[in-house]
C-alpha cells in the first residue's frame, strides 16, 4: 500500500506539493507514481528560471525499460531543482517525499487550493 | 497490442500474490517486475531468476512430412537435428520474399517430431503460414498447439544448481547446453533461455508448473518480470521480434545472419532467393549495437552520423543495469562498424555513442565500453 501524507497535495498526474510559504511550493513525484515506474535510473527535472505549466510535460523520468513525461502540477517559475537527485535517482524510489524531491515552483499562493487532497488523491490513485 | 481481454498464464494468481506489477504484452497480462527490476537484473546475473513466460507457445510437430515442411520452411536447417534428440536450434522463418515472420527455437524430439516455441505476437500467423505450406504440398504433418501447456524460465548461474536440486528433477549436469530432454509425462525441460547466462527452461502442462515456481521460489530463486527480461537479453544482444526485427527485414539487416544455413545447395527454403540475392548485392542496412556516453536511447530514437546525418534508428533501448550506461540496438547503414563513432537524438538533443558488437555483457563482464572508460 502507497503512503499519501495528509500535509502534502497531489495532482491527477501523481505529483506531490508541498506548501513551503510566501507561494513556494515543492514538488516531486507520489509513492504511488513510484511504484508505477518501477526502478527510476534517470532524473531531469526543469532548471530554475523556467516558466512551467500546470499539467504540462517539465522533465523526463526513466526507468530501466521506458521514458515518462514528468508533469508540473502548478503553473510557476522554477526557483530551486535538486541538484542530488540527477546523481541519485533511485531516491524517488527510496524516499519519494522527501531526498527524492524534484524542484520548487513559485506561484500565486491561491494554487495550493486547485490541488487534491490527500483523501482524493487517495480515490484516484484506487485504494 | 490489440484491445479486448487479456489472456493471463496459469500463474497469474501466484503472480499477484508476489507483488507482481503487471503489463499488457503481446495480447497478455504479464508481470512486469516484483518491485525491482533492477534487483531482479542482478539475481539473474549473479544467482538465479524465474521468469513466467506462458504467453509463449509450444506447438509440437509430428509425421512423415514434419522434418520436409521444416526443412521447407525454416531458414535453419533441421537436418542439423538428425539423430540429436533433445538438440536446440535458433532459427529465424522467413516469408518467401525474405522478411522474418518469427524467431524461434526448435527442438528435435524422437519418431521425426519437432517441438517449436514461437513468439507469442506471431504463433497465430505462423501455425497458418506453415499448414497452408503442408496442405498446398500434401505434405502429411500433424500440428499440436500444446495450449494446455506453460513456460518457466530459471536464468542464471546458480539456476541449474538449484533447479536440480528440486524433488523429483534430474541433475542438469548430464544435459549439454543448449539441449532438452524429457522429465516426466508433460514435462520438457531444456538448457536454454533469452537472458546471456546458462539456465533451464521448463515446458509443461500449466498445473505442473505451479508446484515447481513455489520450490524453486523457496531454493531463493528470485522471482522476475519481462523488464527485468528485457534488460538481460539486450546486454546479451539478443534481438526481440516485433522490435528489433519484424516481416520487413531480413535476417542479413537483423544481426541474425547465423540463423540461415545455405550448406545444403539443394535445399530452397523460403526466403533464399532474397538472402542469395542481397548478399550478392551487398547488405545495405545493418543491425549494430550502441554505447551511449551518457543518456538513455530508446526504441524509434534517430541514429545520426557525427556530423549530424540521419544513419537509422534504435530499434532497442534501455539502461544497461550491468553497464550502468544507456545501451542499443540500432539498424544503420551499412559502413559503421565497431568503434564508428556516432550519435543518438534523445528528445532533440544529439549525445554521443560508440558502435559496439553486441554481447554487451558475458560471463560476468563488460565486453563493450565507452572509449574513455577502457584501461580503468
Amino acid at each position: 500500500m502507497s503512503r499519501i501524507p495528509e500535509n502534502l497535495r497531489y495532482s491527477d498526474t501523481h505529483e506531490w506539493v508541498e506548501d513551503l510559504g510566501n507561494g513556494r511550493f515543492r514538488i516531486g513525484i507520489t509513492d504511488h507514481a513510484q511504484e508505477l515506474l518501477g526502478d527510476v535510473v534517470y532524473v531531469e527535472g526543469p532548471e530554475p528560471g523556467r516558466i512551467v505549466v500546470a499539467g504540462e510535460p517539465c522533465g523526463v523520468l526513466e526507468s530501466v525499460k521506458a521514458a515518462s513525461d514528468l508533469f508540473s502540477p502548478l503553473s510557476g517559475q522554477v526557483i530551486e531543482q535538486n541538484a542530488e537527485v540527477a546523481g541519485n535517482p533511485q531516491w524517488l524510489n527510496e524516499d519519494p517525499y522527501g531526498k527524492g524531491w524534484i524542484f520548487v515552483v513559485e506561484t500565486g499562493a491561491e494554487a495550493w487550493n486547485r490541488l487534491l487532497d490527500s483523501a482524493a488523491y487517495l480515490a484516484l490513485a484506487g485504494q | 497490442m490489440t484491445g479486448g481481454a487479456l489472456q493471463e498464464t496459469s500463474l497469474h494468481g501466484w503472480h499477484l500474490a508476489h507483488g507482481a506489477r503487471m503489463a499488457a504484452f503481446a495480447g497478455w497480462e504479464m508481470p512486469l517486475h516484483y518491485g525491482s527490476a533492477l534487483t531482479e537484473h542482478a539475481a539473474v546475473r549473479q544467482d538465479a531468476g524465474l521468469f513466467d513466460v506462458s504467453h509463449m507457445m509450444v506447438l509440437d510437430l509430428e509425421g512423415p512430412d514434419a522434418r520436409r515442411l521444416l526443412r521447407l520452411a525454416l531458414a535453419n536447417d533441421v537436418a542439423r537435428l538428425d539423430g540429436r534428440p533433445g538438440k536446440a536450434l535458433y532459427t529465424t522463418l522467413l516469408q518467401e520474399d525474405g522478411g522474418i515472420l518469427d524467431d524461434l527455437m526448435v527442438y528435435a524430439l524422437d519418431g521425426n517430431r519437432y517441438r517449436l516455441v514461437l513468439n507469442a505476437s506471431q504463433s497465430a500467423e505462423d501455425q497458418v503460414h506453415l499448414r497452408h505450406l503442408a496442405e498446398v504440398r500434401g505434405w502429411e504433418a500433424g500440428f499440436r498447439p500444446r495450449t494446455d501447456w506453460g513456460i518457466l524460465a530459471c536464468q542464471g548461474p546458480g539456476a541449474c544448481a538449484r533447479f536440480s536440486g528440486l524433488l523429483g528433477m534430474p541433475d542438469l549436469d548430464v544435459l549439454p547446453r543448449f539441449t532438452g530432454m524429457a522429465a516426466g509425462p508433460g514435462l520438457f525441460i531444456a538448457r536454454t533461455g533469452y537472458t546471456g547466462e546458462d539456465g533451464v527452461e521448463i515446458l509443461g502442462f500449466s498445473e505442473k508448473l505451479l508446484p515447481l515456481a513455489d520450490a524453486l521460489l523457496s531454493s531463493g530463486v528470485q522471482p522476475a518480470g519481462l523488464a527485468a527480461r528485457d534488460s538481460l537479453r539486450l546486454e546479451a544482444g539478443l534481438k526481440l521480434y516485433g522490435q528489433d526485427m519484424d516481416s520487413g527485414d531480413t535476417p542479413d539487416r537483423s544481426a541474425l545472419s547465423a540463423t540461415v544455413d545455405l550448406n545444403d545447395p539443394g535445399r530452397e527454403f523460403l526466403g533464399r532467393e532474397t538472402v542469395l540475392w542481397e548478399r550478392q548485392q551487398g547488405i545495405a542496412w545493418k543491425l549494430v549495437g550502441l554505447v551511449l556516453e551518457e543518456g538513455i536511447p530508446r526504441h524509434g530514437y534517430p541514429v545520426l552520423s557525427a556530423c549530424g546525418e540521419l544513419l537509422g534508428t534504435v530499434t532497442s533501448g534501455l539502461f544497461s543495469p550491468s553497464l550502468r550506461r544507456g545501451i542499443a540496438l540500432a539498424r544503420v547503414v551499412a559502413g559503421y562498424g565497431p568503434g564508428a563513432r556516432v550519435q543518438v537524438s534523445i528528445r532533440g538533443q544529439a549525445h554521443r555513442a560508440m558502435v559496439v558488437n553486441p554481447p554487451f555483457w558475458r560471463n560476468g563482464q563488460a565486453q563493450a565500453f565507452y572509449p574513455q572508460e577502457q584501461g580503468q
